[in-house]
């Protein structure tokens, strides 16, 4: 039956079978019945609570053999149940002198796991005398297994186990000495080398030797290993002895002995990093990086630094990611030019598996350390030559910020731009990059040859046809701007561009359309382009986007605040187009320009929407991008939302905007005064979509939707990153619902199947469509149902946002204390742990937050962080890329302010860190009874088909809108 | 916590024991088996006997026609888990007498027993050969 299991089968039907094996008089039944068990079934199993009693007899019973099975059982799947009813009885076998150590051992070992089950069991006061006796066993395997079990207890609470210290070096002492050692537990000549691994570890958790002798015991015996270990023929007693050695080097670093030493462990260090034998080498380069993070040895790693640069260059893939890291951890200041060069180098025959993060590195380690900023321009624009498709947006951001940022660099990054361009055939980030930096600053180089606009504007346009529909929205802005510095205009050049544009007013890409139609409307409307396309302002200085990610391709606040920033720019210019398109006599709805209080009535409109403009841009240079501008946001919002695009769905948008705004913008309004729009909807939500929506974030079932017309109610049932929604659509009239249909717009990180839809809903009646979602990975999008029906002749179209949101796949777990804190250490700083503080945050008792954090499926843990006014919660996240996660959640609340907070997410997995955090922020800062949605529709206006479009969120950055939103 | 799970896998990357230390769904352990052990089978002699997969380290080592493949966490000294694969297949041919993959196959349990002597809940217990190999002479003799 194992076997069946192994090979990936089912084996529901044994489990029965296996468990009452264990009941069984004889031997070899018991302990197949053992085994199976321990195996198949986890810890929460229900048929394990039918053994229970069985697995105690066995404990407290005579036969050796028999406690030694059952031992091992609980030893490998005892949950909690078990902890609470063995752990005395465990622990009295553990510390009986009439056990054998047979048995000892395994209770030493089962008393672990019971420990990290529930660390109640073990009383801190009296077991660590205990402790201290154990380990004067001489028995090596009931030593082995104390060792462990002291290695949990120690980890969690150094304090009480000072005794067990000198206990430890004296054993280690004996192993070293090889002084009474069994021959059976020696390997290869070499005492219990796993013991002495093992010992070395115990040491490392606690946080200095204080007392002399047995500091001095114990450096004796490490330089005794460091000095005595040679490399010999036989390959398994090298291992072993190396394991030895690097547990000693490890043990070393902890303690930061005194400089001869530790010298003598680089000296080490370097010469394994030079050896033929790849695991050694290996090893040599992981400590070595640690022991970067421990002491201050930089001077003497960086002699080794060739030797770490041909390493980077062999053949095994762990050992290049070992040097790599390395290599970043080395650098500094004197070193970071050949480093970065070295990488550059390497970067065009590096392996694809690498690349991306290698352009990351070399990325960060060029801003971290740069001498001169045009050094760090040519190295960013090389590294976008070599591996363009490695470097993520961030990174060219990241340029075009800092270029716009500095004055001197402007002409010298347009001029590189311009060489770049002349090569054949370029990546689409190089497209990009040039395309924007000769927009803003080509006319800094008129003067030199070959750069005057319409050289420019051709060698750009040269590249039109290659690339895809993201960046020819940044070309056409280039071109834009190529228009506007051509001083005085070039009537050729004009005419060029226009035909561009026309082309592209008919795109079926709706952001280019748009574009197109805007910058064509703008330039020729002369004079006012110039204030529009105006020099990018400062961008506000702020933290290396980069660095705060390391490895993940995120973004962190400051960048979001970009993004707004960059969103309200695109507004205010989109501000402008509508008025232009209105006194131009284009058929735009006008009339909604009066939602912002600016005069509908057309004569004066112009100056108004350019007070406004001025306003905003006003605004802009001196706006501290944190929440105060979302004001602003939200009235621009208003016009925008409704305007649209002619054929877009309207009545989902003031839905958007009015949870902005907390004033409800009628639909029907909308409808009569734009009456050209056929498909606007006549019919009116029967109460606040966005307060539904959020009820139903916090529960399983309830109405998404209502109108006069319909109902949509929603069920739903989540297990892990599965889920499972029906929803019920009710018709609420005596007449048959027609056109029925229901469509789907799922985030990249959810897949849903939604069944098919009846065409038709008969009168009073209700039809349920189940739907399945499976998570993929962590994400704050919303998912998005496009419903829509004929009712009569009109034609209603909601876009609803399905509550399939990240709190869904969480799973609340309880986590002890000794569980939470090694795991909370582990997680050292970004991008696995984030800490932020937040404020403006609604006031709240910590009882409030406790509840609302159970709510969305964040356990609270009591009493795990000494301060009351602190909070710890933990939980675990499902999806299908990852296991599922541990994420573990602490807020540090101000006594004196309530209206800030600290909060520190950790989990495993740097993406989900980010997305908890912000999951977290948005749900604290925002849940008062109007709830801001977190999906602020700014970027539906622009582009009506992205399915879920914020500009806070992350994924919005690679959304096309946003991305040129911020190009503008 | 030490050691999470220890895999044999043939030439042929088929799976021919499997022990794990902590919870895994049968699909997520198949499709972890898949992806390991398709990363260490790539590998040639030349290259290093660790292999960073997802957030565990795998510590292989290769005997003939069949792998033993160790997943550890990041706080496990690595070359000490290679010793010990050579323990176990040590101890196994101290029972078994040279063993080959049919003797793991055929004798499942008996493999299985000598792990569950040697490891338990991904902690090193025993390391003496004839500590390890006496229960499962003591069920020969019963049987």
């Amino acid at each position: 039956m194992l076997y069946i299991f192994m090979l990936g089968y089912d084996v529901d039907f044994g489990h029965m079978e296996a468990v009452s094996l264990i009941s069984a008089p004889k031997y070899p039944e018991k302990q197949v019945g053992y085994i199976v068990t321990s195996s198949l079934l986890n810890e929460n199993h229900d048929f394990l609570r039918l053994a229970i009693n069985t697995v105690r007899n066995d404990i407290i019973g005579r036969n050796e053999t028999f406690q030694c099975l059952a031992l091992t059982m609980v030893g490998n799947i005892g949950g909690r149940e078990f902890a609470e009813s063995l752990a005395p009885d465990v622990q009295k076998l553990l510390i009986s002198s009439s056990c054998r150590p047979l048995v000892r051992k395994k209770a030493a070992l089962c008393l672990l796991r019971l420990f990290r089950k529930n660390p109640d069991v073990v009383n801190v006061d009296g077991w660590s005398d205990r402790m201290a006796q154990l380990l004067d066993e001489r028995d090596l395997g009931v030593l082995t297994s104390s060792m462990s079990l002291l290695v949990a207890l120690v980890s969690n609470n150094h304090e009480a186990y000072w005794s067990c210290l000198p206990k430890c070096v004296k054993t280690l002492e004996r192993l070293a000495r090889n002084q009474d050692i069994p021959q059976e537990y020696t390997y290869y000549g070499i005492p219990s080398p796993w013991l002495q691994v093992k010992t070395m570890r115990a040491l490392q958790y606690f946080p200095t030797v204080e007392d002399p002798n047995t500091r001095r015991s114990l450096f004796e015996v490490l330089q005794r290993i460091l000095m005595g270990t040679d490399v010999v023929k036989n390959v398994n007693k090298n291992n072993a002895s190396h394991a030895v050695l690097f547990e000693a080097l490890a043990l070393v670093m902890h303690l930061d002995a005194e400089n001869e030493m530790m010298s003598q462990c680089v000296a080490l260090l370097g010469k394994f990093i030079a050896v033929r034998e790849p695991n050694i080498r290996y090893l040599g380069l992981e400590n070595m990086t640690r022991m970067l993070m421990v002491t201050d040895v930089h001077d003497i790693i960086k002699r080794h630094q060739a030797q770490i640069i041909t390493s980077l260059k062999d053949p095994d893939i762990s050992i290049r990611r070992r040097a790599l890291d390395l290599l970043y951890g080395m650098c500094d200041v004197s070193n970071a030019k050949d480093i970065v060069e070295e990488l550059l180098q390497y970067l065009s025959t590096a392996d694809f598996a690498m690349r991306e993060e290698l352009s990351l590195k070399a990325a960060i380690l060029a801003e971290k350390f740069a001498p001169d900023l045009s050094w760090y321009v040519d190295v960013i624009l090389q590294l976008i030559d070599k591996a363009g498709d490695f470097v993520s947006d961030d990174i060219w951001f990241r340029v075009v910020q800092f270029v716009t940022n500095n004055e001197d660099l402007q002409p010298y990054a347009a001029a590189k731009a311009r060489e770049y361009l002349d090569k054949p055939a370029i990546h689409e980030t190089m497209v990009k990059v040039s395309a924007y930096l000769l927009g803003e600053y080509s006319h800094l180089l008129a003067r030199r040859p070959g750069c005057s606009p319409k050289e420019i504007f051709s060698a750009i346009h040269e590249k039109l046809p290659t690339v895809s529909t993201t960046t020819i929205p940044i070309l056409l802005s280039t071109y834009a701007k190529i228009l506007m510095h051509t001083q005085p205009p070039d009537p050729e050049l004009q005419k060029h561009v226009w035909a561009i544009f026309s082309k592209y007013e008919s795109c079926i890409d709706v952001e280019i359309q748009q574009r197109a139609i805007e910058y064509f409307a703008l330039s020729s409307k002369g004079a006012a382009l110039m204030d529009i396309l105006a020099e990018m302002p400062k961008f506000p200085e702020r933290q290396s986007a980069l660095i705060k990610k390391a490895e993940v391709a995120e973004v962190d606040t400051a960048e979001q605040s970009a993004i707004k920033l960059r969103a309200q720019q695109h507004m205010t210019n989109a501000l402008v187009v509508t008025d232009q398109h209105s006194s131009n006599g284009t058929p735009q709805s006008v009339g909604q320009l009066s939602l912002v209080k600016i005069p509908s009535t057309s004569g004066d409109e112009h100056t108004s929407a350019d007070q406004e403009l001025s306003q905003a841009n006003g605004t802009l240079a001196t706006v501290d991008p944190q929440p105060p501008s979302a004001d602003l946001l939200g009235d621009l919002l208003g016009p925008l939302a409704i305007e649209g695009l002619p054929g877009a769905a309207v009545l989902s948008e003031p839905n958007a905007v009015s949870g902005l705004e907390g004033v409800p913008i009628p639909a029907d309004d909308a409808a009569a005064i734009v009456p050209v729009e056929k498909d606007t909807n006549s019919v009116q939500p029967i109460g606040n979509i966005n307060e539904r929506f959020y009820a139903l974030c916090l529960k399983d079932s309830g109405v998404l939707y209502e109108d006069p017309n319909i109902q949509i109610g929603i069920k739903a049932e989540w297990r892990a990153q599965h889920g499972r929604l029906v929803l019920f659509l009710g018709n609420k009239n005596t007449f048959p619902l027609l056109s029925v249909q229901a469509l789907i717009l799922p985030p990249v990180h959810l897949k849903i199947e939604l069944s098919l839809v009846p065409e038709t809903i008969p009168p009073r009646a209700q039809v349920q469509c189940p739907l399945e979602v499976m998570n993929l990975h962590p994400s704050r999008d919303v998912a998005v149902l496009d419903f829509s029906y004929k009712c009569g002749t009109s034609m209603a179209n909601v876009k609803l946002r399905l509550p399939a949101v990240l709190n869904k796949f969480l799973q609340p777990i309880t986590v002890s204390a000794e569980e939470f804190f090694p795991q909370w250490r582990s997680l050292s700083g970004p991008p696995l742990k984030l800490q932020e503080v937040v404020r403006g945050v609604r006031p709240l008792s910590l009882i409030d937050m406790a509840n609302i954090f159970t709510s969305f499926q964040l356990t609270v843990c009591q009493g795990l962080d000494p301060n009351p006014n602190n909070l710890i919660a933990s939980t675990t996240f499902y999806s299908e890329t990852i296991r599922p996660m541990l994420c573990l959640i602490r807020i540090e609340t101000d006594p004196t302010d309530r209206t800030q907070l600290r909060i520190t997410v950790a989990s495993g997995d740097p993406t989900l860190t980010f997305e908890l955090m912000e999951f977290i922020k948005e749900q604290l800062v925002g849940i008062p009874t109007a709830p801001r949605p977190p999906a602020p529709p700014a970027a539906q206006p622009t582009n009506p088909a992205a399915p879920v479009a914020q500009p806070t969120n992350p994924a919005a950055l690679t959304d096309p809108g946003d991305l040129l939103a911020g190009l503008l | 916590m030490g050691i999470r799970f220890i895999l044999m896998v043939n030439k042929q990357g088929q799976t021919r024991l499997a022990q794990y230390y902590e919870w895994l769904t049968l699909e997520e352990r198949r499709a972890l088996e898949g992806e390991i052990v398709r990363k260490c089978l790539a590998r040639n002699d030349q290259q290093c006997s660790f292999v960073e997969h997802r957030n565990y380290k795998i510590v292989y080592r290769r005997y003939a026609s069949l792998f033993f493949l160790v997943g550890v966490d990041n706080d496990e000294n690595e070359l000490a888990i290679l010793e010990f694969i050579h323990l176990l297949v040590e101890t196994m041919d101290r029972h078994f007498g040279n063993v080959c993959e049919l003797d793991i196959m055929f004798h499942l349990e008996k493999a299985h027993f000598m792990l569950e002597e040697m490891v338990m809940n991904g902690c090193i217990v025993e390391t003496s050969k004839s500590n390890i190999l006496s229960p499962i002479q003591l069920m020969d003799k019963t049987s």
